[in-house]
């Protein structure tokens, strides 16, 4: 790939890459460069992604989508020898630059794994846990706040009967869901989804796919997918990323009809990734 | 009849190797059984030598404080108290220090600090015990016998709870020797602890994390009870040693035969007594009592398996694990 012609686009002027009438900016990214040791993951990448719709990063295995999610809350941290440079502003506030305890940027903002990993504690510990560490309630109003986040996450009725149970009793794909009702439990602003689908059947993914539908009603759902017809069927708009640079990035429709970039058009017509 | 003759021949092929392996297979299974053997071959040999004081003194062995070879009576009380009242304190300070020990390697470490670490608490376990007695006696009980008037008068002054912090301050005794053991065992427990939080899923850290849970919260909620069964497993390999410990323990418990409130005053333990006492043993029925006490050790230890293994099953219960 040796002819990949620099396409940061309108990034290197400083400017995002963003097209008109996106709404209100929920997170926005400015020249974001990331690095794992020495090797640069992210390169100069600035999105604006929008409040209350859902946006997905697409690319190949290993062009940064992942790393770029993973630096809306910090996660990269607790890896000593992971760094990111630039702005990261949610909500006015630059989170990679903020005083505040990562903690409190964290439980701004919900998350859900590749693989379903609920804690080693029962289906409703598993939901309360979150609750917990942020609010003091009495135990009804927890039990209303569980049952609420496990309606929302379509699990309820699949566990109303058995909320002891431990977590891992649950199905892959129950398991995933536990997880988002988790996430949504501690009522977030937004929602990171890296690869939520990736280890579940389809039927389980369905399920998924309706729910992020939803989410979006209340949060900004922001999806890393390595699934095209995924991120074409759940998002509103959609980025295309390789090789740590951000390649395209515009209304999802727009993404796969008309794709702007030569190198957009090779890989959602799957001629390479 | 194409699959008989199939079957047929790979079975004339690999014979060597099947039957090698039938003779791999009685192997192993001979080892196994060699183990199984052993241990209660040492337990008939325990029970026999022991006998005669067991008949002599019955169930009043259990709980007599007498320990008088010249009259030839014997009782157990105050060595099983020994042994442990100088576990739990053992465990008390072993338990707190190994978990900041392994979060701290697992969690917290940069990365260069975490194999020297690792190393050196992996040495402390390479530490002979009988080293480990000598520095008890030599440095840390000269050091703690100054420490011992303080501990007289501010926990000593407690209600109830003071009558444990009041006695001579000699340096050795019930509390230093249950110190001293600590540390011994904190590089095991330490150890299996830091491999079992190392092998936690990231991803289960890490959703923890995102949540917006502290390192304490990660470690307090999701780490230790995701690895509870290793921890727990940790303890009780520690335990098992601190019943055991001998040399050590000879050296800094003070070796009096008698049972006292303070944890300041002079104790024995099993261990300490037996090897004090077994070279003058005369009589038969002295040896025989030395020889129950080693039974009773043994009946200790495996009793504190067994309670390790209900608590286990106990905590899955709680936590509504299928079977």
């Amino acid at each position: 790939m040796s002819a990949t012609p620099r396409i940061h686009t309108r990034s290197e002027s400083g400017e995002p890459v963003a097209a008109a009438g996106i709404g209100a900016v929920k997170i926005d990214v400015r020249e974001l460069n990331f690095y794992y040791g020495r090797f640069q993951a992210l390169k100069n990448v600035s999105i604006e992604i929008p409040a209350r719709q859902v946006t997905a990063f697409i690319g190949p295995s290993g062009c940064g989508k992942s790393t770029l999610l993973r630096t809306f809350n910090r996660m990269f941290e607790i890896y000593p020898d992971q760094r990111a440079e630039g702005r990261i502003v949610v909500d006015g506030e630059d989170i990679l630059k903020s005083r505040r305890d990562v903690a409190l940027i964290r439980a701004r903002i919900g998350m859900v794994f590749q693989k379903p990993t609920p804690f080693p504690m029962s289906i409703h510990e598993n939901i309360a846990f979150g609750i917990r560490l942020y609010e003091k309630l009495s135990k009804a109003e927890i039990a209303v706040r569980v049952e609420s986040a496990l309606t929302r996450a379509a699990l309820w009725d699949e566990v109303k009967d058995k909320l002891q149970q431990t977590g891992t009793s649950l199905s892959g794909g129950q398991q995933q869901r536990l997880c988002i009702a988790r996430a949504v439990a501690i009522r977030p602003e937004i929602i990171l989804l890296d690869e939520p689908c990736s280890a579940l059947d389809p039927i389980s993914t369905a399920k998924v796919e309706e729910l992020i539908e939803e989410l979006k009603n209340d949060y900004t759902v922001v999806i890393v997918t390595h699934n095209m017809q995924q991120a074409a069927r759940v998002s509103d708009r959609t980025a295309f990323m390789y090789m740590g640079e951000l390649v395209e990035y515009g209304p999802t429709e727009g993404i796969f009809t008309r794709p702007a970039r030569k190198q957009t058009e090779d890989y959602i017509t799957g001629r390479f990734g | 009849m194409p699959v008989k003759v199939t079957a047929q021949r790979s079975a004339a092929a690999g014979g060597s190797r099947l039957s090698l392996d039938v003779l791999f297979r009685k192997f192993t299974g001979a080892i196994a059984l060699l183990v199984t053997l052993s241990l209660a071959g040492i337990l008939i040999a325990l029970t026999r030598e022991s006998w005669p004081a067991l008949h002599r003194f019955g169930w009043h062995f259990l709980i007599s404080t007498a320990w008088d070879p010249v009259s030839d009576n014997y009782g157990a009380l105050v060595f099983i108290v020994g042994t442990v009242v100088s576990s739990v304190i053992a465990l008390l300070l072993a338990i707190p220090v190994s978990f900041g020990i392994a979060l701290f390697i697992s969690e917290m470490a940069p990365r260069w600090l975490r194999e020297p670490v690792s190393a050196a608490v992996e040495l402390l376990a390479a530490i002979p015990s009988i080293i480990y007695g000598m520095w008890g006696l030599l440095v840390f009980a000269p050091w703690f016998g100054n420490l011992e008037p303080w501990i007289n008068d501010h926990l000593g002054a407690i209600p109830w709870l003071g009558a444990l912090f009041q006695g001579p301050p000699m340096g050795i005794g019930m509390l230093a020797a249950g110190i001293v053991l600590g540390v011994m065992i904190i590089p095991f427990i330490a150890a299996i602890m830091r491999d079992v939080f190392l092998v936690t899923p990231q991803a289960l850290k890490e959703s923890a994390y995102a949540m917006g849970a502290t390192t304490w919260e990660v470690a307090r909620y999701v780490i230790l009870p995701y690895t509870r069964t290793a921890v727990t497993g940790g303890i009780f390999l520690g335990l098992g040693r601190a019943l055991g410990e001998t040399m050590a323990v000879t050296f800094i418990i003070g070796n009096a035969n008698n049972l006292s409130a303070s944890l300041l005053m002079p104790g024995s333990s099993i261990a300490s007594v037996i090897a004090n006492e077994f070279t003058e043993a005369t009589t038969h029925l002295y040896k025989s009592a030395l020889l129950a006490l080693g039974l009773i050790l043994f009946v200790i230890t495996f009793v504190v398996l067994v309670l390790a293994k209900l608590l286990l099953l106990r905590l899955d219960r709680m936590e509504g694990r299928r079977a």
